[in-house]
């Protein structure tokens, strides 16, 4: 009778607390414990050829011309930034607005080791910390791994923009609610490259499907030494680097 | 229910009641109250893409504007600017695209355009043609001598240094500046109309260097440059895995 | 478009040293977000002040319990209108509940705190009040008597059974209460803990560090506002009470100082990435608000005053008048020193720029919703809120028991 009993105790107990760690897990972002998920369909990435880069900000300005981001400097959905490393090791770094004045060190400033632009954009995470945080889920991914905001049920409450790591988030001084880079979805959903894209005058950029196997996105990957921003927080972005220095964050 | 009820003791009795009454109105005013748009998750994303789709469209993209202006798309197909989107230039078109007659794009002329992406600046890319716009044929507007939708300069570049600026003024405040860039490079006519088509030639060998900086160099151009030995010099190294040619200085 | 937004953003541009991301030169989480954790803080710590009684039968803080209970109610009332007030858009606050992501600590704190306060906080003062509210309706009239019966939910039972039951009740409620104190201010600490973007928010110790200096505030806030109250409502402070609790405070003091101290030399130690611009950032921003203020003002000197008096006992037993002048002091620094630590985090984490090359600027407003004005409201309610408690629910019996602290069964039963 004991022998019973104490079984069906253990039985349930295990049952139950089965129960319980799986509830649990589902807190737990599946990535966390390695599971897969299959990738038919568009899959959205993004290329960037650093040594291209002629740091002419005409990518910002078509950004803010096609999703009516305020003018002002404060916000921006993509940037350019402009490193100069000297000789000393010291590495200083500006982000170019369009229409600066062509500012030159002097051609004789030999302190100059290294200088180059890297455009910034947020980089659609497969595993995004932004979506993870949202109370409310207006930031979400689509099923073509472009992450939104929705607009409409976004409460201001400003965590996305704490838990991105690169800075790409900002909160819209008219909606009051957080925007950021959307790809231009409205854009690559009717088969047309993202503004910024379509008017870099020296193929900088790249947009394209990553699962498609013939595509300037695939020889971008094929043909590069391909690097992302910050790959230590496994935020696994899809905006990849070629040729991006180890001075970048 | 009063029956129950008595079962437990007074306060918790009560406890029951109000708890049950809270929930009973909670779950009403959720299944019943609240509008499903509102509690529904997936229903809120599918409503958002549709929006985010159905923003406006500023700019027309790259394939759009040959349909009319076909004569300066085959232009602009050979030359130095064929990778440029003509929006590049002349900024969103997409309401002139759907409206011709209405609006006209821009068409910049202003000689502080092209210097956005053509000023000197040395975190461009090697090879990039930069001026210095204060220089450069001042007040000339750019459009004057080149066709921006072939922008070929009127006449081939002599000097290298019209495309490598970068290089040209490191090389001028260093020991290498009565050098000329043919000395060490040699460059086919064709680099300097199709840079990437072929690529000026570089030293090989140590001996290169070795003919102005070796001991028993013979070189007049070489007589107050700095002496080395080539047998003992550098190992096995080439010279410019340690000295910059366009900057060769050994001290800072 | 905002002008004032606007405006406010192009006078911190020239403040900017170094080069922080675009975007980064609005700071997002100001004035209120410092403000919220202060007073979740006092919630948990008055309520494990309160429970102090209850589980570990200290009874010389016996006089304390039922005000510490009715300043974490008042409290976390005000709690959730610093985070609301915060948000982009107030109106859609009810989101929160209705699709929350189970992902989102921020939305599963929503949860903990309905939890907290209906499950825990308002159970157990009703309990503890339930006969006392009986008695309150019998000896009244007219709106004071119906508010009475509707405060104890129209019981009028105070036989043995009933009175059993609170007692046994209140035991439970405060044993499961003790984990979620911990729970709702540790929850606090994980919102910025869990964020890997910001490396002086994500630690291990921050839940912790936030529910110790959460205890250590709470449990001053409640000596201080007892040392207050009890002669203006022409009371005699009793001494052995305060002293008991200024104990813990004491050992509390000791344990978030030591575990800010691990946390600083753990991160020289390790000399990541960051320290560079996060040693830039103390040393020039948050000099006066870490150094001075959190750390000497906030936790050495009250250390330092309160162990006077251990050490000199025979001197300050006799003259009880120096131990309250010192103690006052102390409390009151403390609530200096853990709103300040407050600050320095929430502030400091967003001073720094991610790119770990510059720093930016907070620029307090006056006015307005994230004002100084606003905010001192928000920190000045809860005792507007508890006066109406102390005169729904009078503590005073229990409060004026002199010298008898604790002599009263458990359970603060009506008499």
């Amino acid at each position: 009778m004991n022998g019973r009993r104490s079984f069906l105790r253990g039985f349930f107990a295990v049952l139950l607390s089965g129960g319980a760690i799986e509830g649990v897990l589902k807190l737990i972002p599946s990535k966390a414990y390695g599971k897969e998920v299959a990738r038919t369909g568009k899959w959205y990435g993004y290329g960037v050829s650093v040594d291209k880069c002629i740091g002419c900000a005409r990518c910002m300005d078509a950004c803010k011309n096609e999703n009516n981001v305020p003018r002002e400097p404060f916000f921006v959905r993509t940037w350019v930034e402009r490193y100069i490393t000297r000789k000393n090791g010291q590495t200083i770094v500006k982000a170019i607005a369009p229409g600066d004045e062509a500012m030159p060190e002097a051609a004789s400033d030999r302190t100059i080791l290294r200088s180059f632009f890297v455009p910034k954009l947020c980089n659609q995470c497969a595993n995004p910390p932004c979506v993870q945080v949202c109370p409310v889920g207006a930031t979400f991914q689509t099923a073509d791994g472009v992450v939104l905001v929705n607009e409409k049920t976004c409460i201001g409450c400003r965590y996305c923009i704490q838990a991105c790591p690169y800075g790409a988030r900002y909160l819209h001084p008219v909606s009051h609610t957080a925007d950021k880079c959307t790809f231009c979805y409205h854009r690559i959903s009717q088969g047309q490259l993202p503004a910024c894209v379509e008017v870099c005058p020296t193929q900088t950029r790249i947009f394209g499907d990553l699962n498609a196997a013939a595509s300037p996105m695939s020889r971008f990957l094929r043909m590069n030494k391909i690097h992302t921003l910050k790959p230590g927080l496994n935020t696994e972005p899809k905006v990849f680097y070629a040729n991006l220095d180890g001075e970048v964050r | 229910m009063g029956k129950l009820l008595e079962k437990f003791p007074d306060p918790l009795a009560r406890l029951i009641v109000v708890v049950s009454a809270l929930v009973a109105l909670g779950a009403f005013a959720y299944f019943v109250l609240i509008p499903k748009p509102v509690k529904d998750i997936e229903m809120q994303w599918s409503d958002a893409i549709k929006r985010e789709k159905a923003r406006p469209v500023r700019y027309a993209g790259f394939q759009v504007c040959e349909e009319c202006h076909g004569e300066i798309h085959n232009k602009k197909k050979t030359g130095y600017h064929r990778d440029l989107s003509c929006e590049t230039c002349h900024g969103p078109a997409k309401a002139h695209a759907e409206n011709p007659d209405n609006t006209k794009p821009v068409i910049p002329t202003a000689r502080t355009f092209c210097p956005q992406c053509h000023a000197y600046n040395p975190s461009r890319p090697r090879g990039f043609p930069q001026i210095n716009p204060v220089a450069h044929n001042p007040l000339k507007p750019c459009s004057s001598c080149h066709n921006p939708h072939d922008p070929k300069p009127p006449t081939t570049p002599k000097e290298c240094s019209a495309c490598h600026g970068e290089i040209a003024r490191m090389k001028a405040v260093s020991h290498h500046v009565q050098l000329e860039c043919t000395v060490c490079h040699e460059a086919p006519q064709q680099h300097k109309v199709s840079p990437r088509s072929v690529k000026p030639s570089k030293p090989q060998t140590r001996e290169f260097c070795g003919k102005c900086h070796g001991k028993d160099t013979k070189e007049k151009l070489a007589a107050n440059a700095p002496k080395i030995d080539m047998a003992e010099h550098g190992e096995k190294y080439v010279c410019w895995q340690c000295h910059y040619p366009h900057s060769p200085e050994v001290e800072q | 478009m905002n002008p004032e937004i606007i405006r406010t953003l192009q006078e911190l541009l020239p403040q900017i040293q170094g080069y922080i991301y675009p975007n980064e030169i609005e700071i997002h989480w100001g004035l209120l977000i410092v403000v919220y954790p202060y007073i979740t803080g006092v919630v948990a710590g008055a309520f494990i002040l309160a429970s102090l009684v209850k589980v570990f039968n200290v009874k010389e803080v016996q006089p304390l319990y039922r005000l510490s209970l009715l300043t974490a109610l008042a409290y976390l009332l005000v709690a959730p209108m610093a985070l609301v007030s915060h948000l982009g858009h107030p109106g859609r606050f009810y989101e929160i509940l209705l699709t929350p992501q189970t992902s989102s600590a921020m939305a599963m704190f929503g949860f903990v705190y309905a939890w907290y306060l209906m499950a825990v906080l308002l159970l157990e003062i009703w309990f503890v009040h339930r006969t006392d509210m009986i008695d309150m309706a019998e000896n009244s009239t007219g709106a004071t008597r119906l508010l009475y019966r509707a405060l104890s939910l129209f019981s009028k039972d105070k036989g043995e059974r009933a009175v059993a039951f609170d007692h046994k009740a209140l035991k439970v409620i405060t044993i499961v209460g003790i984990p979620s104190a911990f729970l709702l201010h540790g929850y606090v600490g994980f919102i910025f803990g869990s964020i890997k973007a910001n490396p002086w928010w994500s630690s291990v110790l921050i839940p912790i560090v936030f529910l110790f200096s959460a205890i250590v505030s709470g449990i001053a806030l409640v000596v201080l506002l007892y040392m207050i109250i009890t002669p203006l409502t022409g009371g005699k402070i009793n001494m052995k009470c305060v002293d008991k609790a200024v104990d813990f405070l004491f050992y509390a003091v000791i344990v978030d100082f030591s575990l800010e101290m691990v946390d600083f030399i753990h991160r020289v130690y390790q000399s990541e990435e960051e320290i560079k611009i996060l040693s830039e950032m103390v040393m020039n921003k948050l000099f006066a608000s870490l150094i001075i203020i959190q750390v000497l003002l906030g936790m050495l000197v009250p250390l330092l005053l309160i162990s006077l008096t251990k050490i000199f006992k025979k001197r300050f037993g006799l003259n009880e008048d120096m131990r309250k002048m010192v103690y006052f002091i102390s409390v009151i620094l403390i609530q200096f020193g853990i709103f300040a630590t407050r600050w320095n985090v929430v502030i400091g984490g967003q001073m720094f720029s991610k790119s770990f090359r510059g720093l930016t600027t907070y620029k307090m407003e006056f006015g307005g919703i994230e004002g100084l004005l606003y905010a001192i409201a928000l920190l000045a309610l809860p005792v507007v809120i508890l006066f109406v408690l102390l005169k729904v629910l009078p503590p005073w019996k229990e409060l004026r028991e002199e010298g008898e602290a604790g002599t009263e069964a458990l359970g603060g039963a009506s008499s």
